[in-house]
Order: structure tokens, then sequence, then C-alpha cells
């Protein structure tokens, strides 16, 4: 049994860059901001859906199953089941793909699907002496026991681990996020300059969309001192080339070419859909802006993982039987501007597309024009759980706003995966 | 599931009495009739047949809980007090009442409180004969002795054994306010033993007996406390201490509640001796009669709203406020909902509008809400709303933007065919006529005026407002919604200023023009505090805005006979408008009026400033009644001493002249016409009041 997956609306956070300290909404909070406006406009009560899929990779300590908190302070009620998935910076797609697929199967009708991350309190750890070094200490008996144990500490047991960090580097290869980008450079050839291009792009159209109102998805939140928060707040709406060719180089530490200003922010955020059955739409009269075709997953080396998109866009074309003409708009998830620009330069490389996809030839060139057209993770943020459902969803958004019908949404994911979905818009 | 069997012991018509399987009696409160327990006449007629038995069969230990849901016992049966005729009855109730705790006290065999709900006043007093008093988790519990707020002061040995319990530092503030403690506050004081989970409260029991009674001895530092000079010491301070709140004259109780411990607190026995007599004193003072009666104002407000019993079911009521405009009003109204459990949204049309609401919200929520896990629950309700999508599912609409009609009305045509069947669609206007917004609506009948006061979380009052349209059937939802959210209803006719707003302003306006007359603004809310408002109508037009003030002046002097002084004309042009911007008749600094230490003695004396603020407000009453705004003198009083903190000791205007007499203050009257001006012409309905006064004293 297969059956049509219907987008009937959504909404998102502002995306909040981190800045040093730990924001003022937990991940909870994130999500339940997001989706408490869009459940309050729908025909509907929370108690109705059947169930809620989230998409988070790093839930506080008390958060865990962080759906399952989300949906009982939203009101959804004892009765409706919730669970949270995680496939790293693919998960908030990953929640959609689980629910769009759990509503093509028949198990469920109404689903509340997406992602979330509060990136900014990531938190610190102890390092494993200091953790050693405690437990010893619990462990002894007698005072002088104690005294033993007291007398082992070093000051650089307080040197704290930073979980961001951790998570951040691929525990199989070795090597950081950035790192990964590096190679990818390095392999297609992206200058410095470039990239830096890209990341100027990315501010500029961020902040032309941001003038022109044309988030209509992100939905103002307050903090609990009542303060509102209303845009993405990475944004820079000044910035240059010159600027950014001041920034040194983070990962390959001096002369790499990935800095903080062509990589994407980290921040905070949350996006939450609504996915509904045709037979849902009918009992609640609702009415379906979008469609989910497909979506498709595949693995390559943790150290490229940043050309993941390439595979799974690849991968999601062959399928469907489509070109790349085909697509009307495209929304690549940029964790980096040289990741994104690779993926670019491979799906035209006529060598790479044949030993690496299996295609006859190239795939193609994807017109810069329709892609990321609002921004991206560079400009507006990254919270790894959240983006795969921003994306998405503002993917329908563009295809709306340009009366076109198929997109493609893509991002890569640590640990070298790549994730792809087909996106069809209800109103064409 | 294993059961416990219990043998019936006594059935009597107030109390259960019976036995299970480990000799342990449970004594179960359950009075006839009634949804609630309170100490009576025949309470304690059972209660010591029940001892009789239990003294009789010495069982291994004693449990007193209450059958009834609304909690253990709420209190003395104040309707007897009323009745008594002298003060050798009230020392013969308070003795009663005393006896029967002391020999719970002195059982031979130890006992529990098992508490759950209201245990207040005599209640509390019950569960401290005790040996231990123990509360269900899971049901919370409100407990204290608030008998200072009908002007008496704990009398079955409270206020011997809580002193006994916390030690005079602790209890005394406690009785000396009257507060009351939730569960958690009271356990980490002292005032309960436990508070657990109805899961182990077996389990909890069987410990407790096991431990036999409890010691009784006092702490070291208690009985330090309790020295002479010590208590000389601490007596002296902490009238000091109750004077900054309130005056002696006004309220003797706490005052003499402090005596009594001064004079007795040496001897457990002597203080509860005094206890009678230092009551009986208490009752001859009209404060403790007018108390009363504000008591019982109050308990017939709240069955206004919830004697309709078809709406009083659970699933019919309320869940969902949606208020519009967030702000003063507005978002006070919508914290407040979320506070009573509502979810709420809150709507303006954009963000910056609703912010200043969240900050006080979540500052409202923390001082009252200590529980972080249910804070959470309550921001997690309160939601800001700028597309107003809750409108559609709300079971309540508020309004509260400008004041201004055609804004209202436009408001009111867009919500009313969005709004779900059955929803109550209401306006918080302080100024604007519900007919004339009604009148405008598909469905006339439907509009209420529901007027909340600032501060909405400190004012008990909420006006309900209807007009010649509106049904009965939303009247009495919109009674039920405001008794619902733990506030008090006014039933109200339409027409400029309601109740409160309309008698409040002739005498703001009076404080202005003795302003204008040169009598400095000191003097003027020095002599209201004095006669026992709780803020000074010169502070309290500051407070309020003088812009407000203002605006309302204009609206009720198209109406009424009232000439808005050229003083706060000119005030509200220069943009002194008070509080708000840091000036208006006084300077502030910090949110704090600046007084002048030399306060010139300049106009008539204290007594006529009070005369003459005060028949402006009392007139305005009069004329209200005449009027029918309120359906009668008790609503009346009612609607002033919760709306506006009139006197409470005085029982309301209208007791107030009835107090001093219709004749007498008539005369008045006619001095002041003579020598200040026509705005002090007696209201036409004067003359029914002194009639009915006349009527009445040639009857009795």
């Amino acid at each position: 049994m297969s059956r049509e997956v219907y987008i009937i609306d959504g909404a998102r956070t502002p995306f909040l860059k981190a800045r040093g300290v730990p924001g003022k909404f937990s991940a909870a909070e994130l999500a339940i901001k997001a989706a408490q406006p869009l459940l309050l406009r729908q025909p509907f009560s929370a108690t109705q859906f059947d169930e809620v899929i989230l998409g988070c990779v790093m839930p506080a300590a008390n958060e865990a199953n962080i759906a399952r908190v989300v949906s009982l302070r939203l009101d959804c009620g004892d009765a409706v089941p919730a669970w949270t998935v995680q496939r790293n910076c693919g998960s908030g797609m990953q929640a959609l793909d689980t629910a769009a697929q759990r509503i093509a199967s028949g198990a469920s009708d109404l689903i509340l699907a997406g992602g979330v991350e509060a990136m900014s309190r990531a938190p610190l750890l102890f390092s494993d002496p200091m953790v050693h070094w405690f437990s010893r200490l619990n462990l002894a008996k007698t005072p002088m026991q104690k005294i033993a144990v007291l007398s082992k500490f070093r000051p650089a047991f307080f040197k704290p681990v930073i979980s961001l960090l951790v998570g951040l580097t691929d525990p199989v290869v070795g090597l950081s996020m950035g790192k990964t980008a590096e190679i990818l450079a390095q392999r297609f050839n992206i200058s410095r300059e470039s990239m830096d291009e890209f990341a100027v792009r990315s501010h500029l159209r961020l902040a032309q969309a941001q003038q022109s109102n044309s988030l209509s998805e992100v939905e103002v939140i307050y903090d609990q001192n009542g303060r509102a928060y209303e845009h993405d707040d990475g944004v820079r709406p000044d910035s240059s080339v010159a600027a950014l060719s001041k920034l040194n180089a983070v990962f390959d530490r001096p002369h790499g070419k990935v800095t903080a200003g062509n990589s994407a922010q980290v921040s905070d955020g949350a996006a939450c859909l609504i996915l509904a059955s045709a037979e849902a739409c009918e009992k609640y009269k609702l009415h379906p802006q979008g469609k989910i075709v497909d979506c498709c997953w595949q693995g390559l080396s943790p150290s490229q993982m940043g050309l993941g998109p390439a595979y799974a866009i690849a991968e999601l074309l062959k399928r469907q039987a489509l070109n790349l003409k085909d697509i009307d708009q495209w929304e690549i998830n940029e964790a980096f501007a040289a990741q994104v620009q690779a993926c670019l330069a491979a799906l035209q490389d006529e060598e790479f597309c044949q030993q690496e996809l299996a295609w006859s030839s190239s795939v193609g060139v994807i017109d810069e024009a329709r892609l990321n057209v609002d921004g991206g993770g560079v400009s507006l943020g990254h919270p790894v759980g959240a983006s795969g459902a921003r994306i998405v969803l503002h993917l329908l958004k563009t295809l709306q706003a340009n009366k076109r019908k198929t997109g493609i949404a893509s991002l890569c994911i640590g640990g070298g995966q790549g994730g792809a979905m087909l996106v069809e818009n209800c109103d064409v | 599931m294993s059961e416990t069997k219990f043998e019936g012991l006594l059935q009597l018509p107030n109390l259960i009495l019976e036995q299970d399987g480990d000799n342990l009696v449970w004594l179960r409160f359950d009075q006839q009739d009634s949804s609630t327990n309170v100490l009576s006449k025949a309470m304690f007629s059972d209660l010591n047949a029940a001892l009789d038995k239990l003294e009789e069969i010495k069982p291994a230990g004693l449990v007193i809980t209450s059958n009834k849901k609304s909690g253990f016992i709420a209190g003395a049966n104040i309707e007897e007090f009323t009745q008594v005729e002298n003060s050798e009855q009230i020392i013969a109730l308070i003795e009663r009442g005393q006896s029967t705790f002391n020999r719970i006290e002195s059982l031979p065999f130890p006992s529990i409180a098992l508490i759950h709900g209201f245990c207040l006043g005599g209640g509390y007093e019950l569960a401290l004969a005790c040996d231990y008093r123990l509360v269900n988790a899971d049901e919370g519990a409100r407990l204290g002795l608030p008998e200072v707020l009908l002007g008496i002061h704990p009398g079955f040995g409270g206020s011997a054994r809580l002193i006994r319990l916390l030690g005079v530092l602790q209890a005394m503030p406690l009785m000396l306010a009257g507060r009351t403690l939730d569960a958690y506050s009271a356990k980490r004081i002292g005032m309960i033993d436990e508070l657990l989970p109805a899961r182990n409260l077996t389990q909890a029991i069987a410990t407790y007996l096991k431990k036999k009674k409890a010691k009784r001895s006092k702490k070291l530092l208690f009985s330090f406390l309790e020295l002479p000079f010590m208590r000389s010491l601490i007596a002296k301070r902490i009238c000091k201490e109750t004077a900054k709140k309130i005056r002696k004259e006004h309220y003797p109780a706490p005052y003499a509640l402090i005596d009594l411990w001064q004079k007795n607190g040496g001897s457990f026995t002597d203080m509860m001796v005094g206890e009678g007599p230092s009551i009986a004193a208490l009752f001859e003072h009209p404060t403790a009669q007018n108390l009363v009666k504000v008591f019982f104002m109050q308990q017939q407000l709240k069955k206004l709203g919830t004697n309709k019993k078809e709406l009083g079911k659970k699933e019919l009521r309320p869940t969902h406020v949606h208020v519009i405009g967030a702000g003063v009003m507005g978002g006070d109204i919508a914290a407040w909902c979320a506070l009573r459990g509502m979810t709420v949204t809150l709507q303006d049309r954009e963000a910056k509008f609703i912010e200043p609401a969240l900050k006080r919200a979540a500052a409202l929520f923390e001082k009252r809400v200590k529980d972080k896990v249910k804070r959470q629950a309550i921001l997690d309700h309160l939601i800001p709303d700028i597309q107003g999508s809750g409108v559609e599912r709300a079971d309540v609409v508020i309004e509260a933007i400008v004041e201004n009609l055609e804004a209202k009305v436009a408001l009111f045509k867009a919500l009313e065919p969005r709004l779900k069947p059955g929803a109550i669609l209401a306006s918080n206007t302080s100024s604007i006529p519900l007919e004339s917004m009604a009148s405008m609506l598909r469905e006339p009948g439907r509009l209420l005026g529901i007027h909340f006061f600032n501060p909405v979380a400190k004012m008990q009052l909420v006006e309900v407002i209807t007009c010649e349209q509106t049904e009965p059937q939303w009247f009495d939802k919109g009674l039920e919604f405001v008794t619902s959210i733990n506030r008090l209803p006014l039933p109200v006719k339409s027409s400029p200023g309601f109740l409160v707003n309309r008698v409040l302003l002739p005498y703001l306006i009076e404080a202005v023009e003795l302003l204008d007359e040169g009598v400095a603004a000191e003097r003027i809310d020095a002599a209201m505090l004095e006669f026992g408002m709780p803020m000074g109508p010169v502070t309290l037009a500051d407070t309020v805005g003088l812009d407000i003030c203002f605006s309302v002046a204009n609206i009720l002097s198209a109406s009424f006979e009232l000439s808005v002084p050229e003083l706060l004309r000119k005030k509200v042009e220069q943009g002194d408008l008070g509080l708000k911007t840091g000036k208006g008749f006084y300077v502030y600094k910090k949110g704090k009026a600046v007084k002048s230490k030399n306060i010139s003695s300049f106009g008539p004396g204290k007594d006529e400033i009070t005369e003459r603020l005060l028949l402006r407000l009392l007139n305005e009453c009069v004329a209200c009644l005449r009027e029918g705004i309120v359906e009668n003198a008790e609503q009346l009083n009612a609607g002033m001493i919760f709306g506006t903190g009139f006197a409470p000791f005085r029982a309301g205007p209208m007791s107030y002249i009835q107090d001093q007499g219709v004749a007498e203050i008539l005369n008045k009257f006619t001095r002041y016409q003579e020598e200040v001006g026509d705005r002090f012409i007696p209201d036409a309905g004067w003359q029914a009041l002194l009639e009915a006064q006349k009527s009445e004293k040639n009857r009795s």
C-alpha cells in the first residue's frame, strides 16, 4: 500500500546564532514555539495527530526522546505516541521521510514532524581524567584513602571537553567537518575567493528575503523575559568578499581556505511541518500545500561527507526518471560554501558521474539562480537537527512564490551520507 | 489489589468512625448536606461523641481525615459566631472548641491529621492538636490561620500551638497577616510533618504511629524568646512592623494577638486561656462584625458564578481564552487567566506590543508559582498570537484594545463570524456603553462587558456588564467564567463608568479641587488613609494615570453633572500623567513619590477634607443604587471593597452610611453645598434611604 503524502502547513523559529553563551531557548522550547502558531491555525486539535516525529542530534539531558517532551507540552495528549529520529545533520529530513513513509504505508494519517537543535546549549563535559578521579574519590572509604585520592588531583583535570566540537569531528576518520570541506575544495579546485563569493551571495539573498518578507514560515518567538526574536539573526547584509578575505582558516590552520565566514553558522532553531494523507485532508477539510514524492539516502566516504547531496540527488533523479532540467527549484543545505560548490562541480563532472554515480554522462548543471534563492546555512545558520526540515519547508515556499511545481531539497550528513527529498507544489 | 477492611464503630451525621485490621481508628469528617466540613455546633457534638468512644476502646492510633473532595476542614462555622448575644456566649463557644481539641491532644495513643485541600482556621487548629500532620501531595492543600481577616485571631488553642510548633518569630507573622500557605511552603517551615503522594500514605501512617505520641517540648531557642524581657522586646518590634501596614483603630485583632502573647506567652496554658476573653473583646469592636459581613459578601459573589448547575459541568467550562490587545489590562488579564490554568492566546498587532506583557507575566508566574514544572506548563499555555489564530479555538474572547468605539465595533464585527458556538464575546471597556457596541452585532445579546481592574492579579473584583439586549444565558456564562478564574463577578448594568469608575471619579475630582485650592497632596492622602482607604486619592489618580482620569472624567461629564477641573486638564496638556511619566501631582523617583518634609497646613482641616472627599463618593453610590446600576446595597458594598479597597472594616459605603445615619450625612451635604458649592447637592436617592432608616427606627 502506498498513499500520497501531503504537506499541509509548516512553520519555523528564527534561527538564532550561538554567541558563546547558552541560548535563551532549550531545544524543546524551540520546537514548541515553532509548532504552537502552526497548530493554532489548524481546524483540528493537537490531540488528533496520530504521532509526533522529531529529528534532533543533541537533546539536553532532560530532553530524552525530545519529541515526546514536545508533544506533551503542546497538549497532543497522553495517547499520541512521539519519537525522535537521529541521522546526524539529516535528522530533520529523516523525521519528514519517516513520517511520509508512515502515512504512505497507511500506518498513520496525520503527523507533526520536524527537526530541532539548540547547538548553543551543547554541554561542556568533564574530561576523562576528571571523571575517573571523581569515581575513585567516590569509592574511597577511609579518610586516608580519600586523602590519597584528593592528592592526585591536577588542575588540568578542569579542562572541559566541548561536546559540540567532539560532535563535529568524525570519530571514524578522525577529521573535523571543516577538514572534510577542505578536502573537497582541494579535489574540485575551489578557490578561497569563490567560497567567499558564495558566502556573500548567501547573506545578500537572505537580507533581500528578509526585506521583502518572503520568509513567511518564520514565526516570532519570545524568551522568558518577553523579548521577541523575529528574524534569523546571523545575517550580515553588509557582507563583502573583501571583509571575508581577512578571516583566517579555522580548520586547516593556517594554510587552509575554509573560514568561519564561508561555513555554516552554529545556531539554534526548529522547524515543524504537518503531513497528512488524503483521508485526513478530507476529514479535517485541510488544503494541501505540497506533496512529498520521494526521499533518497546514500552513503559515501566520511572524509568526503560534503558530497553527499551529489550522490543522493543523482539517485533520486534516476529513481524518479527525471532530469536536472525537470527540477524548478533547489535547496542544498550550506554546511560549507566549498561543500555545496563541490556538489555542483561533481554533478557536471563527467568522469565523477560515470565512476562514482554510475551515470552514462554528467548529471548536469544546477542553475545557481534557482538554488538557495533566499540564503542558506552560511547566512542563516545550520542547527543540525532542524536544517533538513527547514530546507524542505522553504523549498515548498519558493515553489509557491515562483508558481513552480517540482523541487529538490538535499543535504550532506556528517559521517558520510547524503539525503535528497523530492517535493511538489500542489497549487500548480 | 488488596483493600483494607474497615469495621464501622460509629456513624454520626457529620462523621464516621471506623476501625481497620491493624487496630487503627479512622475518623472521617463528612458534614451532612454540605460540600465542605466546617466546625459547627453539631460537628463538635459528633466529634466529642467520637472521642468518648475512642477513650473507651483505646485503639493503637487515630487517623483524622475528611471524606469531602474540597478538603479537610475549611474553618469554624462563622455564622454561629454572628448569632451570639454576649461575650459569655463567645467564651463558651471558644471553650468548647479548646476543650475538644485538648481531648484530641491528650489521647493516650498517637493521632495523625491526614490533610488534603482546605485546612484553615479551626481546621488547622484541630490538625495542630494531633501528633502528626501529613498532607496528600496528589491533591495539594491550603493551610493556615486566617482568622485575622475576620477581625479576630485563632481561638481554639491555635495561637498557642502554632507558636509552640514554629516559634514566635515564624508563627506570629503568619497569624498577623492571616496568611495561608500551599502544602509545599507549609512543609518547608514545618507547619506539616510530611507532604507525600497518596501511594505512600498507608506506609507513612504505620511509620508515624510506631513513633508513639509526638514530643511537644519546645526548642530551647523558642523558650528563650518567651522570657519576659524577650517577649516585650519582640512584641514591641512586631507591633512596629504591623503598624507599618495597618492601624490599630481600624484593625485591632493583630494588636490583640501580640498583646495576648506578650502577657501570656510564657505559659502554654495561660496563652490558651487568654484566647477567649481576647476574642470576646474583639467581637465587640465593629471591625469584626464588618469583616464577617465582607466575608459573606465575598461568598455571595462567588455563588453568583457557581449556582448554575448545568454550566458547572467540567466539560462546558472554558479552557481557552483569547485576549486582543496586549496593553497593561489585556496583557495582565491574559497572564492571570494563564495562571489560573487556561490556555491563553494573546493578540496584538506587532511583537513589540506583546513583549512587555510577557515580561510582566513571567514575573507574576515566578512570584506565584514556585514549582518549576508547573510554571513551565503555565508559560507554555500563554501563547503570543499576532495572527489572531486563537479566535476560532477560544471559549472566551476578550477585547482590551484602545478605548475607541469605531475600532471596537470594527473588531467585534470581524470577530463575530469566527467565534466557536457557545464562545463568550466580551469587552474590557471601562467607558464605552455596551449597547453602542452590541447593537452593531448580528447577535447583540451575546456581547458582555467583563471589566477587570488594575492590577488584575491583586483586584478581586470583575464587573460583568449587561445592557438591555444582553441574553441571560451569556450573562450566566460570563459570571461562571469570572468565578472560574478565581475573581469575584459583580453584575452591573451598562451605564457610563459602570459602577466602580463612576463612583471613584467624583472622589478623585474632589481631590483635584482640593489641590487646586492649595491643599497639600500629602494632607489629602493622609486624611483618606486615616479613614481606611488602601491608597490616598492623589496617589491613586497618579497611579491610574491622569490622562486616563481625564478621559473618564470627560466621558462621565457628558452624562452626569460633573465639571472637570482645569488643573487636571493642565496636567494632561503638560504631559505630567502621573507615575508612568515620573510626574503627576507628585514627582516620582524610581517609582516612588517624593513627599515633602514640611507640609503646608494651608486649607480646610483634616475632617473637612475627609468629609468632602467622602460625600462625593457616597453621593455617587446612592445615585448608582437609585439608578439600579447594581442590584442592591450589598453588591454595591462588595463592589467598592473588592474593586477599590474601600475600607473593608467599614463593610462598604452603604454600611458606612447606615452607621453614620442618613440624616446626619444629609446635614453635612447642606453645609458643604452652602460653603463649597452645588456639587454637594445630595442625589434624589438619599430621600429613600432616609425614609427606610426612619421606618426601621420606628419598628425597633
